[in-house]
């Protein structure tokens, strides 16, 4: 057991690629990611895990990494809105958000897409009720949340060219 | 971000047996942080008393739902997400999907634990009313070994509970065979998702010809733990179903509780909306009956 | 080859792929080499005087860098238009969170307790929170009457109309203090050395808001101070002018440390100590004649503007030209006046006082309706302005708009009557009432007055050495679409492709002063400079025989080329210019407002449960006219969004106050909708184009905000056959309201310290 105040290693897999870090067990998820792995796109809207935009996949489940001690990723599968798209090749609900407006300002953009795709993943064929509890726990202030559904919905209907 | 990860220490020791000396050798020395959904909020806004905490996360002897034929074990460490995907507890179980569903959002859902939640004991907190309800057992587990408890007992006082200073909550066991049940469960909070109740019901009814055979009807954030309404269910129970008694019942629920003016709302709304709550549900016993 | 229609296409976001790849780079995102953070400590009482500071133990206080008012090498101010808020108290506190000093660390997780750690001890001094308090002046907390700006409007003669009216109306309106909420904290990075002095890079509005206001503060010269725009996650306003507080801060501590220092507030510091919607209390007086006509009528408006002036003078004079609505005032008094308060500074948010004041307005028109007997429609349809009438400061309305067909254009889309009919039917029984609720208005775009004269934009375009374009402004993109739509106008202007056009991120070493990105002001004005910077590249090519009249698109970019290679740099400056015939007499508060106004007719649909008396919003209808959509897509991201703003206004967003300290300061308890609360938002335009904006466009940023509140009240009294009058109105009040038997006022119309 590490005294008080003393870092351990943490290994886990993110976006693909394993990766191993120091860092205090009680450090949160999401600072290690932005900061030691320079994976800024995760963001801190709250702290608190109402506003979802620190959200990322952990073994295929969404979390919210603010409210994750780093401890506990131990050995798992993350991915973040930076593993979304393939190379260059955009993810389809990248490419939606694009066409439909689903991103004004954009701060809320990653977590939401990172919810967005795990509710294609559980519900490939939702209906506005499923999106619609699919993203309410993360917050959007700019586009009062029509078009970013519309998004959703547009990458479902394209199906299994996901 | 309030507080400074160099000054925590969290331990996983990966298995129950582990957690369980830790805590018995240093009684009140650990604080077990399961999904971490109430105690990371702490945390980064610096109100963490605590500063050693042990993992229960994904621990397996916590995490797993288990049917036999008279009662299913929810294991403590089950997420509520686990809950929401098990059919069983939703055939059977429905309040407790409801308020699983209820509770957060998605991301939220995929770590807070049933356990977490009870051993925090907000008042507030979704799935608590729908326990109480269906009335389990909590197998509460340390280094003496297991004892079981009713949850019913489980509360007493604000964020007090029946846990010694070095037990966790390992499962918890609902009776299964109950037929013949009207559900009920209510949400009123200042937001359709995300928000903390400021009235949460959850009840069961059944009418025998006419008349109440069984009623259970519990409440959260009425009052500094979640409430049973005994004496409500107490006026209703082996009377015929009326609007008359429904009345009479909603003003003595009215009469049990104990709510606040706090920062989310008043206790004048709160008294109203139980009224108003235990009415509908009463009413839509009538109804039933009625086979409307 | 003819050039593609770009302006009114649905062309992709400039930035979208930074953005959906999580690519983009706000502040909190950069770190400097030796980068320290900063935090700030904050007055914990709302007035009094700073009698001891004492750094407490257990802090080893030398590892920090210190910053106190006595280390402002300028002016103690946030330079902006009165000069009168400090940048660090030095003596004297005036509301509660006040920067009092500053503290900055290499290790982000020791600031917190660091600054836990400075105790302060004050000899307080009574402390005003309300509107009423502040006019009783039992205290004199600013100025010599606490109040910070007047505005009088005068048309007509109103004493003489009470004694032809027929009716007179009455009412008292009351809004609360909302808060922006960008999911994007306020945040900062600034670097001093001595020779090319500070610079800053953060989330802002207006670049050169801030570099004014470090001017002032470091009494450096305008060459020795930098201001770059990072992305930036969302403003409405909020980043107006806090942002050159926050730059404040941190460019003292890199003074100080001579290293860069990051300030980035976490959400619970930003709600409680930055600025919010002020507070407004509106009071009518109308006379009516039999048919419901307005003769005349008294309309007072105040705003709280609390601690410090700030920019309440100005949203002051938005909030009184609005205030008589979309309606025909034969004869009409304002009398609007921004008053003091201790509690921290409001200001900016989208709408800047009209949101208020066409709230009251809105409210009354129905109240009027109600009186007279006859319905919220008719009632709008017997007083809307008509081309050629005058507003409420006498300017007269020369485009052919026409609120009649609006309107008409808007029950249609919402299928009003037949909804209304169907409600009143099945709200007999039950426990849910539904109703229709409506509100018509108009939004003023760009500065008001003399304004646009005075901030005297400047726009550049740069001709570039691959025969490719840029745009060179200080108008931000903040999501609503800046860098798309003015590089869509370039495009077209030049008839290059949309992918031609580039547009340098705002950083005031590299772009002119093209005025704050506000006011709905940023297509509209600056996007016509962009057009006339264009054409200014266009003429030197072709007076230099590069290009001839008619020019393909291939054949400017290698003219373009060629004139760089020949001469260099190749920019071409646009000036504003005043349209003729706008005349604005500040001291009278008469003439041409605004050089356009949008139109708007907002439907809402809602139901009220009362088991639980909340109110759901099932269905709005946003139509307005705004001259002209250059961009679909994103015009209807700024309606949808601006409305789900309002409605969060109207039925969600309460800041709970207690000694002029915001109590919920955190997300969970400041409520927002979730995309489980709103219905999907239909959005319609009408275009009548506008000869004062680029392509015809007028501004829509802010208008779609003034509608939803009243839209939704006026529904909710239909429902209910209750009055509401004060806004937030949450379910706690409506249940109050309907048990007290009468609507009093309730405790969203006390905004500040009822408990």
């Amino acid at each position: 057991m590490s005294p008080l105040g003393a870092q351990c290693e943490v290994s886990f897999v993110v976006n693909g690629e394993a990766r191993s870090v120091l860092a205090y067990p009680m450090e949160r998820l999401l600072d290690l990611l932005r900061r030691q792995l320079g994976l800024t796109g995760a963001k801190e809207g709250c702290g608190e895990g109402e506003c979802g935009s620190c959200a990322v996949l952990l073994d295929g489940a969404l979390v919210n990494s603010c409210l994750i001690p780093v401890l506990q990723a131990q050995g798992s599968k993350i991915v973040t809105i930076e593993g979304l798209a393939q190379g260059s090749q955009l993810h389809a609900l990248q490419q939606t958000f694009l066409d439909c407006g689903g991103a004004q300002c954009g701060i809320c953009t990653p977590g939401i897409l990172m919810a967005a795709c795990h509710l294609l993943n559980t519900k490939p064929q939702p209906t506005l009720d499923d999106i619609k509890e699919g993203l309410s726990g993360n917050l959007c202030r700019c586009t009062g949340y029509s078009q970013i559904c519309e998004a959703v919905a547009e990458a479902a209907s394209h199906g299994d060219d996901g | 971000m309030r507080s400074d990860p160099a000054e925590y220490e969290l331990v996983a020791p990966g298995s129950l047996t582990k957690v369980v000396s830790l805590l018995a050798e240093q009684p009140g020395a650990w604080l077990p942080i399961a999904g971490g959904t109430d105690v990371m909020v702490q945390y980064a806004s610096g109100k963490l008393a605590a500063h050693r905490l042990v993992s229960l996360w994904n621990l397996p002897e916590l995490r797993h739902i288990e049917v036999s034929d008279s009662e299913v074990s929810i294991g403590a460490g089950c997420t509520y997400a686990d809950l929401r995907a098990h059919k069983v507890i939703e055939l059977e179980f429905p309040l407790l999907t409801t308020a699983a569903r209820w509770t957060g959002g998605i991301a939220n859902q995929n770590r807070g634990t049933l356990g977490g939640n009870i051993v925090n004991a907000s008042p507030a907190a979704d799935s608590l009313p729908a326990l109480l309800v269906y009335e389990p057992e909590l197998i509460i587990v340390s280094a003496r070994g297991e004892r079981r408890v009713r949850y019913v007992d489980f509360h007493i006082g604000y964020k007090k509970t029946l846990l010694a200073v070095d037990e966790l909550i390992r499962a918890v066991c609902v009776t299964r065979g109950l037929t013949g049940y009207t559900s009920y469960a209510r949400k009123v909070g200042a937001r359709n998702a995300q928000a903390i109740s400021k009235v949460c019901m959850a009840a069961l009814g059944r009418l025998a010809s006419g008349v109440v055979d069984d009623i259970r009807i519990a409440v959260g954030s009425v009052a500094p733990v979640p409430l049973r309404l005994l004496e409500t269910e107490h006026s209703v129970r082996g009377e015929a179903i009326d609007p008359a008694l429904v009345s009479r019942a909603a003003e003595i629920a009215v009469g049990e509780i104990r709510p606040i003016d706090d920062i989310r709302s008043t206790a004048a709304y709160r008294s109203a909306v139980v009224r108003n709550l235990v009415t509908e549900f009463l009413q839509g016993l009538i109804a039933d009956r009625q086979g409307a | 080859m003819k050039a593609e229609q770009i302006v009114g296409v649905a062309v992709p976001r400039k930035e979208g792929q930074e953005k959906v790849t999580g690519r983009a780079q706000y502040v909190d995102d950069i770190t400097l080499h030796g980068m320290l953070c900063g935090a700030t400590v904050r007055s914990g009482i709302p007035r009094g005087k700073i009698k001891k500071i004492t750094f407490g133990p257990g802090i080893t206080w030398d590892e920090f860098v210190i910053v106190t008012a006595k280390d402002i090498p300028g002016k103690n101010c946030i330079a902006l238009i009165t000069d009168d808020q400090p940048c660090l108290a030095d003596g004297v506190v005036n509301h509660p969170e006040e920067p009092i000093l500053l503290l900055a660390h290499a290790n982000r997780y020791v600031l917190p307790k660091a600054v836990e750690a400075v105790v302060i001890e004050y000899d307080p001094l009574p402390a005003l929170f309300t509107i009423e308090e502040s006019e009783q002046q039992a205290e004199i907390i600013w100025g010599t009457d606490n109040v910070f700006k007047r505005h009088q409007v005068e048309k007509g003669d109103v004493d003489r109309v009470w004694a032809k009216a027929d009716y007179i109306v009455e009412g008292e309106y009351r809004t609360g203090a909302q808060e922006q909420l960008y999911i994007e904290n306020n945040g900062m990075i600034a670097s001093f050395d001595r020779q090319h002095g500070i610079t800053v890079w953060g989330s802002m509005q207006c670049p050169y808001y801030v570099h004014k206001a470090l001017m002032r503060l470091c009494d450096l010269p305008e060459d020795k101070v930098r201001v770059v725009q990072t992305e930036t996650g969302g403003a409405f306003g909020g980043k107006e002018e806090y942002p050159s507080m926050i730059a404040a801060h941190a460019a003292l501590l890199a003074m100080k440390s001579g290293k860069p220092v990051k300030i980035v507030y976490d959400r619970m510091e930003d709600m409680a100590a930055t600025t919010k919607r002020h507070p407004s209390r509106t009071r009518h007086r109308t006379a009516v004649n039999r048919e419901g006509k307005i003769l005349g009528g008294e309309i007072e408006f105040v705003v709280d503007g609390g601690a410090y002036a700030t920019l309440s003078s100005v949203v002051l004079s938005r909030g009184t030209i609005h205030a008589g609505g979309p309606y025909d005032w034969p004869n009409l008094r304002i009398s609007a006046k921004a008053v003091a308060t201790n509690a921290p500074p409001h200001g900016a948010f989208r709408g800047f006082g009209a949101p208020q004041s066409l709230f009251a307005m809105e409210r009354h028109m129905d109240h009027i309706a109600g009186t007279v007997g006859v319905s919220p429609v008719e009632i709008r349809r017997r007083n809307f302005l008509k081309t050629g009438m005058t507003t409420t400061t006498g300017q007269t309305i020369r485009e052919p708009i026409d609120l009649d067909q609006l309107l008409e254009r808007g029950l249609a889309l919402s299928d009003y009557r037949a909804k209304k009919e169907r409600f009143e039917k099945e709200n007999q029984r039950g426990t849910r009432k539904k109703a229709m609720g409506i509100a018509t208005f108009l939004h003023g775009a760009g500065f008001t007055g003399s304004g646009e004269r005075y901030l005297a934009s400047v726009v550049g375009v740069e001709g570039c050495a691959d025969g490719r374009v840029r745009v060179l402004v200080s108008s931000t993109e903040f999501g609503q679409g800046t860098k798309t739509v003015l590089c869509q106008i370039a495009a077209e202007t030049l008839g290059l492709t949309y992918e031609d056009v580039q547009i340098a991120q705002p950083d005031t070493d590299e772009v002119p002063n093209s005025g704050p990105t506000v006011a709905s002001r940023t297509v509209m004005v600056v996007g016509r400079l962009v057009q006339s910077a264009a054409r200014g590249l266009q003429q030197t090519l072709i007076g230099l025989d590069l290009l001839r009249d008619r020019y393909s698109r291939d054949e400017f970019r290698a003219a373009c080329a060629k004139y760089v290679a020949e001469n260099g740099e190749f920019k071409s400056w646009a000036h504003y210019e005043a349209p003729p015939g706008i005349f604005w007499d500040d001291e009278k508060y008469r003439g041409e407002a605004y050089a356009a106004y949008a139109w708007a007719v907002y439907i809402a649909e809602v139901s009220v449960d009362l088991t639980s008396y909340s109110v759901t919003v099932d269905d709005f209808v946003a139509l307005q006219e705004v001259g002209k959509v250059l961009h679909p897509v994103l015009a209807r991201g700024q309606v949808a969004g601006g409305v789900a703003q309002g409605i969060g206004f109207a039925l969600y967003e309460k800041v709970v106050w207690q000694g002029g300290r915001m109590q919920n300061s955190q997300m969970t308890n400041y409520i927002m909708p979730t995309s489980a609360d709103l219905p999907p938002i239909r959005v319609y335009f009408e275009e009548l184009g506008n000869v004062h904006g680029a392509f015809g466009a007028k501004g829509i940023g802010e208008l779609p905000i003034d509608g939803p509140a009243p839209a939704i009240v006026n529904a909710i009294e239909d429902a209910l056959g209750m009055r509401f009058d004060s806004i937030p109105l949450l379910s706690e009040d409506i249940f109050q309201a309907m048990t007290a038997g009468s609507a009093p006022r309730n405790e969203s119309g006390t905004p500040q310290g009822f408990r």
